[in-house]
């Protein structure tokens, strides 16, 4: 990245040394793992060009956004609903951090069985080293589990900006009511952050938006039903990562590239690993950038991902949003049906998770699943025991593994993902 | 032609060679500060076709020697099937960690448990404890069979055990008893891992800490099921990687390549 930014950093208030520090343990991670890949799909240069100015040209992106009058929204969930941003002008950026950072700092404010993606998020904002963050103009935080409810409390302690959206638990009437209730509430507060009347044209222009950039990422996961797969696992979650940052349009283009390249190549049976090579599905907690520990260690195991069950991955992109109505009640009443079906696991009961799963990893012909659950991350670990049980009444193997961002593990996760690879082979 | 399988551990290393099915030569090492170096020396004037590595170190060994790696779960099972063809279940308790493995009628490794991170309820685990009680580590199981009194040891922490395990001796608690409370807590771990992947029988007890008579006897109590030890536990690996680097079609990681 080039000099230019440093004054743009300082203006955001970010600790440059510090920041400096994060910027080469990031660029050497990409080496090591993204661009020491074979066979790379040359789309995804874009995708590499993305990466190394995460903390530059988007940055200088979104602050000229702002110089003309528009607002940027962060969020830490899916269930924040991007249409809502997108109809009012707004730029919707994600704030999960995959990296642990300032730990000490974090650990004065949130007990240490607090899971990684929450202490990162923390160690991010408290060593002023995320852009995003301060670029913001509202922090959207959710009551999903009790892990992120509690320390929004404490967040708003540090930040200026913090909104807080109520969730359901259980996917009932009373809780589809509280889910639109909240939405309704949340399209207030846009509209009087950004001073925009929300209508129906602008809502369903929202709405084809995000759909658009959702249909594109729908058409590069069905594209890895192929054997060989004609991307790594890794490459595609980096789409599904950028997903979360990127302009949604240009976004949208560029996956639709490196599809049209990806048809190519399944077409002249080419792929980024041999065929037969086994095929995993991930299901699991969410990965934010850098997190890509486990995959890179499956993808050097001798095996290739073909599925991401995950907030970062189909969880979080599954259905489109009904963009048919007329009416911005219409519309919203189609946002809320759209996103109550998000299963994520602090629903209770939460089936249709389970269904997932299993119709996944038959739909990507996996030969394999691995659940990822992060240390401390009570629902997924949770659910990761039912998961097993229901792939297992499948014939289908799992492998469930329970880490966080440190690296300490990282011989023991391989030697069990080897072990596994050599069971599904 | 000679098959070699090295099990590179966090402790010690392995080596078994074949020839016509039968094995012909096996030594030992300590792992020590360079394993690699103590690998090759191992290896010095062993005459073989090809070699598998296989255990903790077996990266290493990848890069340095270029031979074909499996991961000890696999090697312990087929190891494990070598030398008693109907076993279901394995259980390898070694020097850094500890694992079960049930495979199928066929040998064929259907699910595994490993623990994770930390050393606790393995080879190290009990080597620390019997230095702190004084005893040497053969001494250690011997002398806990002869505890006459319960003692419930909590901390699976080694740091913890161990100042656990000062202030029993501090108040008065005899060595053998809390000998016996240490293994009792040993074994509880294994068992609950072995629960987790459904025991079948019989059950094959390998790695270092199978030579410890206090933990086969805990295990065969707690467990209620016929467990074999073989005549050498920490071979196993090793002969299982010698079995794989036999079988050109195995699938493993890495080339097989012949050697001149």
């Amino acid at each position: 990245m080039s000099e230019d930014y440093k004054s743009m950093w300082e203006s955001l208030g970010l600790d440059l040394g510090a920041h400096d520090a994060l910027l080469e343990v990031l660029g050497k991670g990409y080496q090591d793992i993204y661009l020491a890949q074979k066979d790379r799909p040359e789309g995804m240069s874009y995708f590499d060009f993305v990466m190394s100015e995460v903390h530059g040209l988007r940055i200088k992106e979104l602050m000229d956004e702002k110089a003309a009058g528009r607002k940027v929204i962060g969020s830490f969930c899916v269930f924040v609903p991007e249409e809502i941003v997108r109809a009012a002008d707004a730029t919707f950026v994600g704030l999960c951090a995959g990296a642990d950072f300032a730990t000490e700092e974090v650990e004065k404010l949130l007990p240490r069985n607090t899971c990684s993606l929450i202490k990162s998020a923390f160690g991010f904002n408290l060593g002023k080293v995320c852009p995003y963050i301060e670029s913001a103009d509202m922090i959207v935080g959710e009551n999903t589990c009790d892990g992120k409810k509690k320390s929004y409390e404490t967040l708003k302690n540090l930040v200026p900006n913090l909104y807080v959206m109520d969730l359901p638990q259980m996917k009932s009437d009373e809780g589809k009511a509280l889910l639109k209730a909240e939405y309704l509430r949340f399209k207030e507060a846009v509209e009087k952050l950004t001073s925009i009347t929300i209508d129906a044209e602008r809502l369903k222009k929202g709405i084809e938006i995000v759909n658009n950039k959702r249909k594109a990422i729908h058409r590069l996961a069905g594209l890895r039903k192929a054997d060989p797969s004609p991307i790594s696992g890794l490459d595609a979650l980096l789409a599904n990562q950028v997903f979360f940052y990127d302009n949604p349009v240009r976004f949208t283009e560029s996956v639709n590239k490196i599809c049209d390249e990806l048809e190519t190549r399944i077409e002249k049976g080419e792929g980024v690993f041999p065929k037969g090579t086994p095929r995993i599905l991930l299901s699991g907690c969410p990965m934010a950038v850098p997190n890509w520990k486990l995959p890179w260690i499956i993808e050097t195991s001798g095996a290739v991902i073909v599925g991401e069950e995950s907030c970062v991955g189909e969880r979080g992109t599954r259905n489109l949003t009904d963009d048919t109505g007329n009416t911005v009640e219409e519309l919203m009443e189609g946002i809320v049906d759209r996103y109550f079906k998000v299963d994520c696991a602090i629903f209770t009961p939460n089936p249709d998770r389970l269904d997932h799963i299993v119709e996944m990893a038959k739909t990507y012909k996996a030969d394999g699943v691995i659940h990822y659950g992060l240390q401390f991350c009570q629902p997924y670990l949770m659910e990761a025991m039912p998961v097993e049980k229901a792939l297992e009444e499948k014939n289908i193997p799992c492998l469930r593994i329970e880490t966080d961002y440190s690296m300490e593990d990282v011989g023991q996760l391989k030697t069990r993902v080897e072990a596994f690879v050599e069971l599904i082979k | 032609m000679r098959y070699a399988g090295i099990d590179i551990g966090s402790r010690t290393i392995e080596l078994v060679v074949l020839r016509d099915g039968e094995i012909i030569e096996t030594k030992q090492a300590d792992s020590g500060f360079d394993p690699m170096a103590q690998a090759k020396e191992l290896l010095d004037g062993v005459k073989h076709d090809r070699i598998m590595a296989t255990g903790y170190g077996r990266h290493l060994f990848e890069l340095s020697l270029d031979a074909p790696t499996v991961t000890e779960i696999k090697a312990y099972a087929v190891g494990a099937r070598f030398l008693f063809s109907d076993v279901r279940t394995i259980l390898d308790i070694g020097g850094q960690d500890s694992k079960a493995i049930v495979v199928n009628d066929n040998g064929r490794v259907i699910k595994f448990e490993m623990n994770d991170r930390c050393a606790a309820g393995t080879g190290k685990f009990l080597e620390i404890m019997a230095n702190t009680l004084g005893y040497s580590l053969d001494q250690f199981g011997v002398e806990a069979l002869k505890s006459k009194r319960d003692i419930q040891i909590s901390s699976m922490c080694t740091v913890f055990a161990e100042s656990e395990v000062t202030s029993l001796v501090s108040r008065g608690e005899s060595r053998q008893d809390i000998a016996m409370g240490l293994h009792r807590s040993v074994v509880r771990r294994a068992a609950s891992m072995l629960k987790r992947v459904c025991v079948k029988e019989p059950v094959l007890f390998a790695g270092g800490v199978a030579r410890n008579d206090c933990m086969l006897h805990l295990l065969q109590e707690a467990l209620k099921k016929k467990i074999l030890v073989p005549k050498d536990p920490q071979m196993v690996g090793a002969l299982g990687a010698a079995l794989l680097a036999g079988k050109k079609d195995c699938y493993c990681h890495g080339s097989l390549p012949e050697k001149a």
